[in-house]
């Protein structure tokens, strides 16, 4: 039994990681409709950035909040440079930008910072809590508190002020948010920003674990997207909790499955959305979506 | 051009009319956005490629003299040189293949690559484990990669746009690691090694040679079967679903069939591209069919053009030489070039290099009509 809950803490604690690249996923997808393939590379090259600043000499802290401030300008200009002009066409066109945004913004990673392995500090002690014959890494804690700190951020900013409310406006309705003075543009530009931070927390808490290295978050986007698939692309509490599932899902059968064992592992995400999207495509926490031809 | 061509091209604008907004993500929102009149539409972004279904006589020119060229060629070249046109054609034949499935139905599919690996893995697998003569292997490669695109179609059919994406890309993803796994018949990360077709006697051509003889003898075979099917009512179904699926399914397209079909026969084109691989190759490993494969095929038949025709062919130009010569500048320049490219290509010229060289010989055709 303290296998097995030994596991779930494990799990939880990789969960958090893919909840927070999928609650960038899905921030994106509710201002704009658009699955943004390339999140998981703008949050390696943000990863880098902090690492930059790192490497210069300055506190984690400091570098991971300038990190941050970089990521959320980083993230509106590419909002107003990429896809701003394929806004509305079809989906094709948009997942094919932002696929190519993925290969660019990978090679050139690999063309500033080469693609040799990098270690990234990481914030949280070593140790771990020892508690009935559990023991959870303080790391796996730091991860947990901090996805729970953004997603607590991003529900005040959402419920309790008024660029929150502009931005549900803008998500439920473009065209009234613009008839009642909602600067849309900006919105959109500053859903891409916010996702942009997030995605770039969810990869300073990556590169400890991993390494750094320009291929790092390709791996965690096909469970960020089984997450947000799960949770639901227009849900962010559903992303996380997405997240969790899917990590812990994974955990347990790359231990109990004999078969899977860590090598297949990634197989998961991919049942996971196979089967959300034919059982229920809209995801356990996702609105149903009416077709009107 | 021909006046045929031109009808087809003026019935195609007019059929894809209605802008793309009804495909666009949550159709509530689509329906309350007033569709942008000012602006040009990127629906019809692929009409255009209709247009060039059947080529005029001065296209069969081009392709009789381009068939000249490339049969004369390997007797000019270093055998360097005839090995990377060899494996031009391999990745044109895949390229065909998602082609058909991007360009020509409008599905999108990220893991390519997969279906490419499983022609040439099966093709190595005979060759290792039965010593099959190298032809026979092709239509079973082909077969194989068919019915396997077959079988994941008919999930895709339920899926829309991004979500097939998001599937075939998993799909990709998986395939490596699943193939490490079954070391027993795949030959696990060591990959499998295996004899490459030997050229005949009386052909008394160097091996480099018949290798591009036989690639180019599948090329020539794919391209007409693509041909083939894209002008007769397969292609136009496939071509009603991409512009418009609603009114497709009021003409009477079986909209879950032909999606499923393209998603095999674009899987059978990939197949038959990956068994010509390990011919050309004598080798397969895991790590050669990375998801970076299949994003690099998406990539070149978007720069090449898509739902034309010589798309797949500029597309592996593309996808050969590009890497080769800019990789001098650094490990990661043709991935920069790659990437912006194909932003700039979807913002500029939709329909790839193929629609810019149409556009182009349209033009310098106008400019010497009017001096």
């Amino acid at each position: 039994m303290t296998g097995f809950l030994q596991q779930v803490i494990e799990g939880l604690g990789a969960g958090a990681i893919y909840a927070s690249l999928a609650l960038a996923l899905v921030l994106i997808y509710q201002f704009t409709g658009i699955v943004n393939f390339a999140q998981g590379e703008l949050a390696m090259f943000s990863t880098y950035i902090a690492w930059q600043f790192t490497a210069a000499g300055l506190p984690f802290w400091l570098a991971l909040a300038l990190a941050l401030a970089v990521s959320f300008a980083g993230g509106m200009l590419i909002e107003r440079v990429v896809i701003r002009p394929v806004e509305g066409a079809p989906e094709l066109t948009v997942v094919i930008v932002t696929v190519g945004l993925f290969i660019f913004v990978n090679a050139a990673a690999g063309w500033i910072w080469t693609f040799l392995i990098k270690d990234f500090p990481n914030p949280f002690p070593g140790g771990a809590l020892e508690a009935g014959g559990l023991s959870v890494g303080y790391s796996t804690l730091g991860v947990l508190a901090v996805v729970g700190v953004v997603m607590g951020l991003l529900y005040l900013l959402f419920q309790h002020t008024k660029i929150g409310l502009g931005m549900r406006a803008v998500a439920a309705n473009p065209a009234s948010a613009r008839l009642v003075g909602i600067r849309v543009g900006w919105m959109l530009a500053l859903g891409w920003g916010l996702a942009a931070t997030v995605g770039a927390v969810s990869g300073t808490l990556v590169a400890p674990l991993l390494f750094l290295e320009p291929n790092m978050m390709g791996g965690v986007l096909i469970y960020a997207f089984a997450a947000a698939t799960l949770g639901g692309f227009d849900s962010p509490g559903g992303a996380v909790a997405g997240g969790l599932i899917v990590g812990v899902a994974e955990t347990l059968a790359g231990a109990y499955v004999g078969f899977i064992g860590s090598d297949l592992k990634v197989g998961v995400p991919l049942v996971i959305i196979l089967f959300v999207l034919l059982l229920r495509p809209q995801g356990l926490f996702g609105r149903a979506v009416v077709e009107r031809a | 051009m021909s006046e045929r061509t031109n009808e087809r091209g003026a019935f195609a604008n007019a059929g894809s009319e209605p802008p793309g907004e009804d495909r666009t993500r949550e159709p509530a929102k689509a329906a309350d956005t007033p569709p942008r009149a000012g602006t040009p539409s990127r629906g019809r972004v692929l009409a255009p490629a209709l247009a060039r279904v059947t080529p005029g006589r001065r296209g069969w020119i081009a392709v009789a003299a381009l068939l000249a060229v490339a049969c004369y060629l390997p007797f000019q070249l270093v055998p360097f040189r005839v090995f990377q046109f060899t494996m031009v054609m391999v990745y044109a034949v895949a390229l065909l293949g998602l082609n058909l499935l991007v360009g020509h139905a409008g599905q999108i599919s990220l893991g390519h690559g997969a279906f490419f690996a499983v022609g040439a893995y099966t093709t190595a697998i005979m060759l290792d484990r039965w010593d099959l003569p190298h032809l026979a292997t092709l239509p079973i490669a082909a077969a194989v990669a068919f019915a396997l695109g077959l079988a994941f179609g008919l999930p895709a059919v339920r899926l829309r746009g991004l979500y097939l994406a998001l599937v075939t890309l998993a799909i990709a993803i998986f395939l490596v690691p699943l193939l490490k796994r079954f070391e027993s018949v795949t030959g696990g990360s060591m990959g499998l090694t295996l004899a490459k077709p030997a050229p005949p006697a009386w052909t008394g051509l160097a091996e480099d040679q018949w290798l591009y003889f036989l690639t180019l003898a599948v090329a020539v075979l794919a391209f007409l079967l693509a041909y083939g099917l894209l002008r007769s009512r397969v292609g136009r179904a496939l071509h009603a679903v991409r512009d418009n699926e609603a009114a497709a399914e009021v003409m009477g397209v079986r909209l879950p069939f032909y999606k499923t079909l393209a998603f095999a026969w674009s899987a059978m084109f990939a197949g038959a591209a990956g068994c010509a691989y390990t011919w050309v190759i004598g080798f397969v490993s895991p790590d050669s069919f990375v998801v970076t494969l299949s994003i690099t095929m998406l990539a070149g038949i978007v720069i090449g053009g898509l739902g034309s025709f010589s798309g797949p062919l500029l597309g592996g130009l593309f996808v050969m030489f590009v890497p080769s010569i800019s990789q001098d500048v650094n490990d990661a320049a043709p991935g920069v070039i790659f990437g912006l490219l194909i932003i700039v290509v979807m913002y500029v010229a939709p329909t790839g290099l193929a629609g810019l060289a149409g556009r182009v010989t349209r033009s310098t055709k106008n400019i010497l009509r009017k001096e």
